[in-house]
Order: structure tokens, then C-alpha cells, then sequence
């Protein structure tokens, strides 16, 4: 009875990293065709293939003991039922604004799973493996994109700042543990965000000083993605995601 | 992007031991950032285990012009192809 539980709660967890993976992956690769140059097209639809491996990875593992496959979890919920954090909902916005996100996000993602690839549960630690690999790369091109776009112009650097200024309040809820992660915490299998707020910050701060932009002194905060109440976005985002799946039930390639 | 930034050439090391060879050409802003973009457009298949990236102006090529005075002399000069010699019976490989 008590691995049951377990069992369920090891799942949830697994679903909220495949969620934030995969609505992450679709929002990149909404660039893709689109992307200031032909590199940079390549590039970010290659970051963004890497989540939505890493999505599949984590939904996978949750669908075992949810009893549905990745594409069921993947195209079939409704908006109510992802547990993503809200900030990789947003949409794309400028380049600016796509590459603050990446790298406030990468940031805390090289932190997370360097901890995540400690955990009890092998499938979790072996995902993390694989996913800190990726994250180093992703980083290295979003901090460099951090520095040209600060120090470039006076638009990239006012566009980049008012990246900043938008997302910030979102970046709480990453730093956010609830009952479930506690208790998985607890049991040496989940990650202790909390932990990480600080050296996140200070890493943050370093970053954006180096680039002449400026954390903000805003303490405003969104939260609610991780028990299904999102932003506006998440539904018009699945209504394309999903369009297939819902079209033709069933459809494969 | 393209007026602002400078061309590079990309070469590849496909595995230890072989040359690099050209495989592309890719606008970049500087050579990190070349690199990069070369690493993603590539090698995301594991193609190669190094990466050499270089401005394409600082290439300098020969000119289609210059073939006739480059290489067409060689051709009337047997003598100075290997093949041109009959080797003695105790060399099997050459």
C-alpha cells in the first residue's frame, strides 16, 4: 500500500518535468521556420527537440503507473489536467524575450537536475543524467545570447531588459515545493528547489551585470501551474499541439 | 543577420585520426558563436569529434583562370607520376 502511494506520487513528479518539457519544446519550436536567421532556426529546434525527448522520457515513466501511454498524456488532457510550470506556457514573444526565458530557465535547470541525478528512483536519476548533458549546451548559447543582447544595441538591450522585467515574476513558482515534493524530498527522491533560489540568483545576477541588464526589484509572483490552473496561453497552445489527436482519433503516422 | 555577419567556413574531424574536411559554410557573429552553430547544424548526429571554424575571407583560393598556367603542365609529364615507372619484381606495393 505504502509503495502504491509512492509509486503515485513518483508518477506526478515524473508528469510535472514531462509537462514543463514538452509545452517547453512546443513553444521553441513554434520558431522554427521563423527564427531570425537559418542558424539560429537550426539551433533553437535543436534545443527544442531536446525537451521533447526529455518530455517523452518523463511522460513514458509516468504512464506506466498512470496506465496511459506518452501520446494519451501528451494530446489527449486538457489544459486543466498539465501541470507545467506557467512560465514555459508563455508564448514565444521577440527573440529577446524567447531567449530570457531559455536562460533564466537553463540556469536553474543545470542546478535542478545536478540534483535530480542523485535521486533514489534510478529512472529519474538516469533522465537527469541525460538531461544535464543537454542543459550544459543550452546554457552556453543562451548566456552568450544574454551578453550580445545587452551589450549589442540600445533596442536589444531595452528588449532584453523588458524580458526581464516581464518574466521575472514567474520565476517564483520554479523555487516552489508543495506537499508532494516535500514528501518525495523526504524520501531522497525529488529535488529541494527552495535550496536553489540563492545560488540561481547569484548566478543570475552575476550573468545580467556582466550585460548591462538589471535585476528586478519587483516582488510580484504568479503561481498555480503544478495543480492546473494556467494562463490563457496553455489552451490556445494545445488547441494547436493537439489538433491531430483530436481531429482524427487515433491517428498514426 | 546575414549583412551584419561574417561568413565562416566549418570543417570537420569525423574521428580520431582522420583530417578535417569542409563540410559547409554559416553566418555567424563571431568564431564562438560559429562553432556553435556549426555543432547544431552538423554534428547532432554524431558526426564528427571536432570542429574547425575560419572567416571565409581569410581563405585565399586559387582562380579558375589560373588553371591552364596551375595545373595543365603536368599532364604532358608522365615522368613525374609514379605509374610511369615499371617496378623492379620485389616491390609488390607502391
Amino acid at each position: 500500500m505504502g509503495d502504491e502511494k509512492l509509486n503515485n506520487q513518483i508518477a506526478e513528479y515524473a508528469l510535472r518535468l514531462g509537462d514543463d518539457a514538452l509545452v517547453f519544446g512546443q513553444r521553441l519550436c513554434e520558431w522554427c521556420a521563423d527564427a531570425p536567421t537559418l542558424e539560429e532556426d537550426i539551433a533553437i529546434s535543436n534545443v527544442g527537440l531536446d525537451y521533447l525527448g526529455r518530455a517523452r522520457m518523463a511522460l513514458q515513466y509516468a504512464g506506466k503507473t498512470l496506465g496511459r501511454t506518452e501520446d494519451e498524456l501528451a494530446f489527449l488532457r486538457d489544459s486543466g489536467e498539465f501541470r507545467n510550470l506557467l512560465l514555459v506556457e508563455l508564448p514565444r514573444g521577440d527573440f529577446a524575450f524567447s531567449m530570457v526565458r531559455q536562460y533564466l530557465l537553463d540556469e536553474f535547470e543545470l542546478l535542478f537536475f545536478a540534483q535530480l541525478c542523485k535521486s533514489k528512483d534510478d529512472t529519474l536519476g538516469a533522465i537527469a543524467a541525460k538531461t544535464v548533458k543537454e542543459v550544459r549546451y543550452h546554457q552556453r548559447r543562451s548566456a552568450n545570447w544574454m551578453q550580445r543582447l545587452g551589450l549589442g544595441t540600445q533596442e536589444s538591450q531595452a528588449r532584453t531588459q523588458a524580458a526581464i522585467d516581464q518574466l521575472w515574476g514567474y520565476m517564483p513558482e520554479l523555487f516552489e515545493m508543495d506537499e508532494l515534493e516535500a514528501s518525495l524530498l523526504q524520501a531522497g527522491i525529488a529535488v529541494d528547489r527552495v535550496e536553489l533560489h540563492s545560488k540561481w540568483l547569484d548566478i543570475v545576477s552575476a550573468q545580467f551585470a556582466s550585460a548591462n541588464l538589471q535585476v528586478p526589484e519587483s516582488d510580484w509572483q504568479v503561481v498555480g501551474g503544478r495543480k492546473g490552473v494556467h494562463t490563457e496561453h496553455l489552451g490556445h497552445m494545445l488547441g494547436e499541439m493537439q489538433f491531430l489527436q483530436r481531429a482524427y482519433p487515433g491517428l498514426e503516422w | 543577420m546575414s549583412e551584419l555577419s561574417p561568413l565562416f567556413e566549418v570543417f570537420l574531424r569525423g574521428r580520431r585520426g582522420l583530417d578535417h574536411i569542409h563540410v559547409g559554410s554559416l553566418h555567424a557573429h563571431d568564431a564562438g558563436q560559429a562553432l556553435e552553430y556549426a555543432r547544431d547544424t552538423y554534428i547532432r548526429r554524431s558526426e564528427g569529434v571536432s570542429i574547425w571554424v575560419v572567416e571565409s575571407k581569410d581563405i585565399h583560393a586559387s582562380q579558375e583562370s589560373d588553371v591552364a598556367s596551375f595545373y595543365d603542365p603536368m599532364d604532358d609529364k608522365a615522368y613525374r607520376h609514379a605509374t610511369h615507372y615499371t617496378l623492379p619484381d620485389g616491390v609488390d606495393n607502391m
